[in-house]
């Protein structure tokens, strides 16, 4: 599987990863090195394979339908880079 | 003092307090730093006051098991008060609100918390060298690898630093360190212990599990980290067992007798070093006199477990690790012209490469046009892994085998060579795709002195068998009580 300069910046740009250019060589011949191991899959018969998410066939749960969280906002928002008056602080995205 | 056992012994005779055992930890631990550097963060005043409750306890006569025995906990479990950094820049400040649920319960158990061990950044590694915090060092030989990614509190279990010590293993990363750095290393079955409050690397194979000296130091460590918790969706309710149970009895002359050992061909092939083969040999050999019988396998489907793995794992990774996206918690770039820029740039700068690399490859097997193709097929041919290790266990009890193809490689052998680093894990990974569980118990040693592990493997909910056949190959053999030249064990 080869990958070229373009897909590294779409996968880059999906990511939320900056690469610069002078990694972007880097990066691109070891996720080929990579693609090339996992493309060993292509061998294998697997039509009658059902996908495996779980480990166990087991029904995920259901609680009980009680209230047990409570309001922590204070304590998480003491640890964000930037908070105030309970709101999460971020860039201007709306003009 | 090398094992919980004798620790516990002391402690419960009085010959030493919790407070005293804690001050030899935090000495040896801060000695030990610039060889093997196996911490990120000590806290001395936390591990003295835990010590002293502990010593309450004891006094009160109604304490656990583990009650006053120093441990450590992978930087990878969210720990109240004390930094989690996951080995990563981007959480090197980060102080979790709260306690992971395996945290409290080893809390509530009395365990005296020494500090968090070095890691590969967020568990992504098999060397415990992409660390933001340094290369964890063999205490065995310091110019060698400690394994990983749980290679910090392997090392920490090996230079006698502590008895004990939390890990998680989603490819191997407790079992693969556990046997480069001569150890016992438990990874459970998937479910039995709560992932509530540990960093998500890839949700469907983490497993918290426990690294200890011998077999009956991992299962005092499992009957205190196991059980239901209804905040880890996956969290399994199953009747409490006591891992430790009779473990303690007298050794019959064939203690194995009945026991089917299952070897499979694809464990034994080429790519195993022979000095490793040999051990693993040896130790099969000894498990025959002591009543095992063996038999022959075969895990057709075992050789697609590495594939499959780095297209499952880094597509789980590429989802969970969206979060760190410098708006709640860790690291936020200082200068940025927008919002997707400041995305980028704090991703750019708070992940290394290794953790780059499996979030890109991730988002590649999840994108339009390539899902059917590398995830949907990686977790059909999932399916056809649990189904040779589900016929494999009509046919034997457990399965035994090398840990690992090699004992442990020179730091920076591997580092710029993902592909060759990933397949370190080529016996490992199968029991995290199953959830089955398995465990490493040391086995020899190299001509060059580096350890040999054993990996013993069983079905779903096996732990105590597996413990049971490491504790009887133990009671034989001394290979887990050697210490490494100028260790403290």
């Amino acid at each position: 599987m080869s990958l070229g300069e373009a897909d590294i910046r779409r996968l880059a740009r999906l990511a939320r990863i900056g690469i610069d250019a002078e990694t972007a060589r880097d990066v691109q011949a070891k996720l080929e090195a990579i693609l090339g191991l996992i493309d060993e899959l292509k061998a294998i018969d697997t039509t009658d394979a059902e996908p495996m998410a779980h480990t166990q066939d087991v029904m995920l749960p259901l609680r009980d339908d009680i209230v047990t969280a409570h309001d922590e906002r204070a304590a998480f928002q003491r640890i964000a880079p930037a908070a105030q008056d309970g709101l999460y602080l971020v860039p201007k995205v709306i003009e | 003092m090398r094992t919980i056992a004798e620790m516990r012994h002391a402690l419960a005779t009085r010959a030493i307090s919790s407070v005293e055992l804690a001050e030899q930890a935090l000495t040896r631990v801060t000695q030990s730093q610039p060889a093997i550097n196996a911490f990120i963060t000590v806290d001395r005043d936390s591990a003295i006051a835990a010590a002293r409750a502990a010593d309450a306890a004891l006094a009160r006569e109604d304490a656990s098991a583990l009650a006053g025995i120093p441990i450590a906990h992978k930087d990878v479990f969210m720990t109240a008060a004390m930094r989690t950094t996951c080995g990563s820049r981007m959480l090197a400040n980060f102080v979790a609100p709260y306690d992971a649920q395996v945290v409290a319960r080893l809390r509530e158990a009395h365990t005296v918390l020494v500090g968090k061990t070095n890691m590969d950044e967020f568990a992504m590694g098999s060397s415990s060298e992409t660390s933001h915090f340094g290369a964890v060092r063999n205490p065995w030989d310091a110019g060698r690898v400690a394994g990983g990614s749980s290679g910090g509190s392997a090392a920490a279990v090996a230079a006698g630093l502590v008895p004990a010590a939390t890990g998680t293993d989603t490819g191997g990363s407790i079992r693969q360190p556990a046997a480069l750095s001569g150890i016992c290393g438990l990874k459970p079955t998937y479910g039995l212990c709560s992932r509530y409050g540990l960093v998500a690397f890839a949700s469907s194979l983490d497993t918290p599990g426990a690294f200890a000296r011998d077999a009956h130091g991992c299962a005092l460590m499992l009957n205190a980290m196991a059980g239901h918790d209804p905040r880890d969706s996956t969290s399994l309710a199953r009747p409490a067992v006591d891992y430790a149970h009779g473990l303690d009895a007298s050794t019959p002359a064939r203690p194995l007798a009945g026991l089917r050992i299952g070897l499979p061909g694809e464990y034994f092939g080429d790519g195993v070093d022979t000095h490793v083969a040999q051990a693993v040999t040896d130790a099969l050999a000894e498990l025959r006199k002591l009543g095992a019988e063996t038999v022959d396998i075969a895990l057709p489907a075992v050789r697609y477990s590495i594939p499959v793995y780095y297209v499952i794992a880094p597509a789980e990774a590429s989802s969970n690790l969206a979060r760190f996206d410098g708006v709640r918690y860790g690291h936020r770039a200082e200068r940025y012209a927008d919002l997707v820029d400041m995305y980028e740039k704090t991703r750019a700068e708070g992940f290394g490469a290794e953790v780059k690399r499996r979030i890109l490859i991730g988002t590649y097997v999840l994108s339009h046009g390539y899902y059917d193709a590398y995830y949907l097929k990686a977790q059909r041919a999932r399916r056809l892994i649990a189904n040779d290790f589900i016929r494999a266990y009509a046919q034997c009890d457990v399965i035994a085998g090398p840990t690992t193809p090699t004992a442990a490689f020179p730091i920076g052998a591997k580092a710029d060579d993902p592909v060759q680093m990933y397949l370190n894990d080529i016996f490992t990974v199968a029991a995290n795709l199953t959830g089955m569980p398995a465990m490493s118990t040391p086995c020899g040693f190299t001509p060059d002195g580096l350890p040999i592990g054993l990996q013993l493997q069983g079905n779903h909910f096996a732990e105590a068998q597996l413990l049971n056949v490491a504790h009887r190959y133990q009671q034989v053999t001394d290979w887990h009580l050697r210490a490494p030249p100028r260790s403290n064990a």
